[in-house]
C-alpha cells in the first residue's frame, strides 16, 4: 500500500512518535519485572493477573483496534488451554515454550476459520454469534469426555520443566516468569502490529469502514487478520493457565470468563494496549478483596461495578485516566520533552 | 410421536412469552438487553414465594409474578435504562451483563442457590389422551395462557391506538415526539408489560425449564436466539422461531440426547450468518 504522496513526512513521523517507547511504559515494565524478586509470596496471583492481562489483551486487538464486540473470546481461551492439557497429557509435546507455541497457533487456525463468521452482520450478529461459537466448543468439549474429561475437567497434566531446566515449583516463582515473559514478549509483537502501517488501517477499519474500503484498504481482510491474531493470543493465554495451573476444564468457556475479561478491559481501557493488563491487575484485586469479604457474592459488585462504569459514562473514565497518565508523564526527565 | 410435538410447541408457546418483551427491546427499541432473564427470574420467584410461603393459589401467583416483573422493570427502566438507551451497543452489553450478576448474586444470598420447585395443584398435574396422544394438562394450560397472549399482543400491536403509537416511537423517535407522542411513556410501558410478560413466563416455566438464580445466565441465549432469528419487523417472527426452537429442542433432547444443545446454537449461527436480520425479516428496513 502506497501512502498518499502528500506531507508523507508528517505522517510517518505522527507514526514515528506513536511507535516510541515512552519513559512511562519501560517503569511499567521495570515493575513488573520488579514483582518477580520483590514479592515471591504473591506470585500465584501475579501469575492468574499475568495470564488475565494476556487475554485482555487479545480482547483489546479485535475491540479496540478493530470494534468487533465479542461475548465469546473465551472460546479461544478455552480451545487453547485444552489443546496445551492434551499435548500435555498425551505426551505429544513436552517442552512447554513449544506446546504453547503450538496451542497457540492451532488457536489462531481456529480463529481464522471462524473469522469468516463474525464478518457479516451487525454488532448484535457478533455478539450472538461469538456467544454461540464459544457455546458450541463448551458443548464439544462436554461431549468428548474420553478426551476432555468432561465435566471433571482436564486431569493429569504434567508438565515438563522449562527448557529442561526449571521446574514449575509449587509457590509458583517459575509459573510467574514464564507467563509474565511470554506476556512481555507478546505485547512487544502487538505493540509492533498495532503501530505498523497494518494496525493504522486497522484504526481507519474501526473508525469508518465505508470510508476504509474507499482508500483502498481491505475491510474484510483487515478483520479476518486481526480476530486471527487475536484468537492466537486468546490462545495462549488459556495454554498458559494450563500450564501453570496444570489443569484444564470446561468453565475455561464460559460465558462468565467472556465477560469478565470485557470488564478488565473496559476498567484498564480500550484502545492503547495496556488497558487489558492495569484492569485484569485491578480486576483480580478488587475480586481477591471482594471475595475475601462476601466469598460467595462478590459477583454481585462485580456486577455493580459494570453498571456504574456505564452508567457515569466510558467517556468520563476515559478523561480520568487520561488525567492520571499526563500526570505519570510529567514525571519523566525533562531531557526526553525536547 | 405426537407428544413430543406437542410438548415442543408448550415449551416453544412458553419461550415466546419469556422472550417477547425482548423482542420489543431488543428488536424495535434497538438495545442489547442481556438482562432480560432476569426479570423471567424475579417473576418466577415473585410467584414462588406467594405461592409457597403464602398459600396464594396458583392460577393467582401468575399475576403476581406478571405485577412484580412489570414494577421491578418499570423502575429499572426509569432509573437506569433510560440512561443508557443511547449509548453504544457495547456500553448496552456491560450494563446487563451487570444487571445480570447483581441479579443471580443477589437471588443467591436471599433465596439461596438451590433450585425451587412451585407447588402445581392437582388438577394440573397428570395427562390424559386424544386419540393417543398424550396430552400433559400442564402443558395444556401453557399453551392456552401463550396462545391467548399472543393473540392479544398482535391485536394491541396492530389495531390500538398504542400499538400505533409503539410502532410510530419506534419508527422515528423524533417525528413521533413532533406529533405529541410522549415517546418516553410508551416505551416505559412497554417496557413493563415486556418484563411483567417475562415475568410470567418464568412463572409458567418454572415447572417445565426449573428455577435457580443462574436462570438469567442459562436461558439468556435462548431468549436471543428466538429474537435474533425470529427477526424483530413483527410479533409473528418470534412466534414462529420460538415454537420451531421449542419443538427442534425437545424432540433434539428426545431423539439424539447425545446431540444435546449443539444443535440448536449451529443452526442459530447457520441462520444469522444466511440472513443476518432474521428468518423472517421483511428486509432491513432501518
Amino acid at each position: 500500500m502506497s501512502a498518499t504522496p502528500l506531507n508523507t513526512p508528517d505522517v510517518a513521523r505522527l507514526v514515528m512518535s506513536r511507535a516510541r517507547w515512552r519513559f512511562s511504559e519501560i517503569v511499567f515494565w521495570i515493575a513488573a519485572l520488579a514483582t518477580i524478586f520483590l514479592v515471591p509470596s504473591r506470585h500465584l496471583i501475579l501469575t492468574e493477573i499475568a495470564i488475565l492481562g494476556l487475554f485482555a489483551l487479545s480482547l483489546d486487538l479485535i475491540l479496540g483496534y478493530a470494534g468487533i464486540i465479542s461475548l465469546g473470546q473465551a472460546a479461544f481461551f478455552g480451545f487453547g488451554a485444552y489443546c496445551a492439557g492434551l499435548l500435555a497429557t498425551h505426551q505429544l509435546v513436552t517442552e512447554p515454550v513449544l506446546a504453547l507455541a503450538l496451542a497457540g497457533a492451532a488457536t489462531a487456525a481456529l480463529g481464522f476459520v471462524t473469522s469468516f463468521l463474525v464478518l457479516r452482520g451487525s454488532d448484535l450478529t457478533r455478539i450472538m454469534v461469538t456467544l454461540g461459537i464459544a457455546l458450541i466448543l463448551r458443548e464439544l468439549a462436554n461431549r468428548f469426555d474420553g478426551l476432555t474429561g468432561g465435566a471433571d475437567g482436564l486431569q493429569g497434566v504434567t508438565i515438563e520443566p522449562l527448557f529442561g531446566l526449571f521446574r514449575f515449583d509449587m509457590f509458583g516463582h517459575t509459573a510467574y516468569a514464564y507467563s509474565l515473559a511470554v506476556l512481555f514478549v507478546l505485547f512487544l509483537l502487538a505493540r509492533r502490529i498495532v503501530n505498523s502501517p497494518f494496525g493504522l488501517s486497522l484504526r481507519a477499519v474501526k473508525g469508518n469502514p465505508l470510508r476504509a474500503s474507499a482508500v483502498g484498504i481491505s475491510v474484510n481482510g483487515r478483520m479476518v487478520a486481526i480476530y486471527t491474531i487475536a484468537a492466537g493470543y486468546a490462545g495462549v493465554a488459556g495454554a498458559l493457565l494450563t500450564q501453570t495451573a496444570q489443569f484444564a476444564s470446561l468453565d475455561m468457556f464460559s460465558f462468565e470468563r467472556s465477560a469478565d475479561v470485557l470488564l478488565m478491559l473496559i476498567i484498564g481501557g480500550t484502545g492503547y494496549l495496556y488497558g487489558g493488563i492495569i484492569g485484569a491487575l485491578i480486576f483480580k484485586l478488587m475480586q481477591d478483596w471482594l471475595a475475601s469479604m462476601t466469598p460467595q457474592y462478590w459477583q454481585f459488585w462485580i456486577g455493580l461495578v459494570l453498571v456504574a462504569i456505564v452508567i457515569i459514562g466510558r467517556e468520563r473514565l476515559e478523561q480520568l485516566r487520561g488525567a492520571i497518565r499526563k500526570r505519570i508523564l510529567r514525571l519523566r526527565p525533562q531531557k526526553h520533552a525536547a | 410421536m405426537l407428544t413430543i410435538l406437542f410438548d415442543g410447541i408448550a415449551y416453544g408457546m412458553l419461550l415466546f412469552v419469556l422472550a417477547c418483551g425482548l423482542a420489543v427491546t431488543l428488536g424495535l427499541m434497538n438495545f442489547v438487553n442481556l438482562a432480560h432473564g432476569a426479570f423471567a427470574m424475579t417473576g418466577g420467584y415473585a410467584a414462588f414465594i406467594a405461592v409457597n410461603r403464602f398459600g396464594v393459589p396458583f392460577l393467582l401467583g401468575l399475576p403476581i409474578a406478571f405485577l412484580a416483573s412489570a414494577l421491578l422493570g418499570i423502575i429499572l427502566e426509569r432509573t437506569l435504562y433510560v440512561h443508557v438507551y443511547r449509548k453504544s451497543h457495547l456500553d448496552q452489553v456491560l450494563f446487563s451483563i451487570g444487571l445480570v450478576f447483581m441479579a443471580v448474586a443477589a437471588v443467591d444470598y436471599i433465596m439461596g442457590s438451590s433450585q425451587v420447585f412451585i407447588d402445581v395443584p392437582d388438577y394440573l398435574k397428570g395427562q390424559f389422551n386424544v386419540f393417543g396422544v398424550g396430552i400433559g394438562k400442564y402443558r395444556l394450560l401453557i399453551i392456552v395462557i401463550c396462545g391467548l397472549l399472543t393473540a392479544a399482543l398482535q391485536f394491541v400491536l396492530s389495531y390500538t391506538r398504542f400499538g400505533s403509537r409503539l410502532r410510530a416511537s419506534v419508527d422515528d423517535a423524533r417525528v413521533a415526539r413532533g406529533l405529541g407522542i410522549n415517546v418516553n411513556a410508551v416505551f416505559a410501558a412497554t417496557f413493563a408489560v415486556g418484563s411483567g410478560l417475562a415475568g410470567l413466563g418464568g412463572a409458567l416455566g418454572v415447572e417445565i425449564l426449573g428455577l435457580d438464580p443462574y436462570f438469567p445466565l442459562k436461558f439468556m441465549i435462548y431468549f436471543l436466539i428466538v429474537v435474533t432469528v425470529g427477526g424483530t419487523s413483527s410479533i409473528t417472527g418470534p412466534f414462529v422461531a420460538s415454537t420451531l426452537l421449542g419443538v427442534a429442542d425437545v424432540a433434539g433432547k428426545y431423539y439424539v440426547p447425545k446431540l444435546g444443545t449443539f444443535a440448536i446454537y449451529t443452526v442459530m449461527i447457520v441462520v444469522l450468518i444466511w440472513r443476518p436480520q432474521g428468518l423472517f425479516a421483511r428486509g432491513s428496513a432501518k
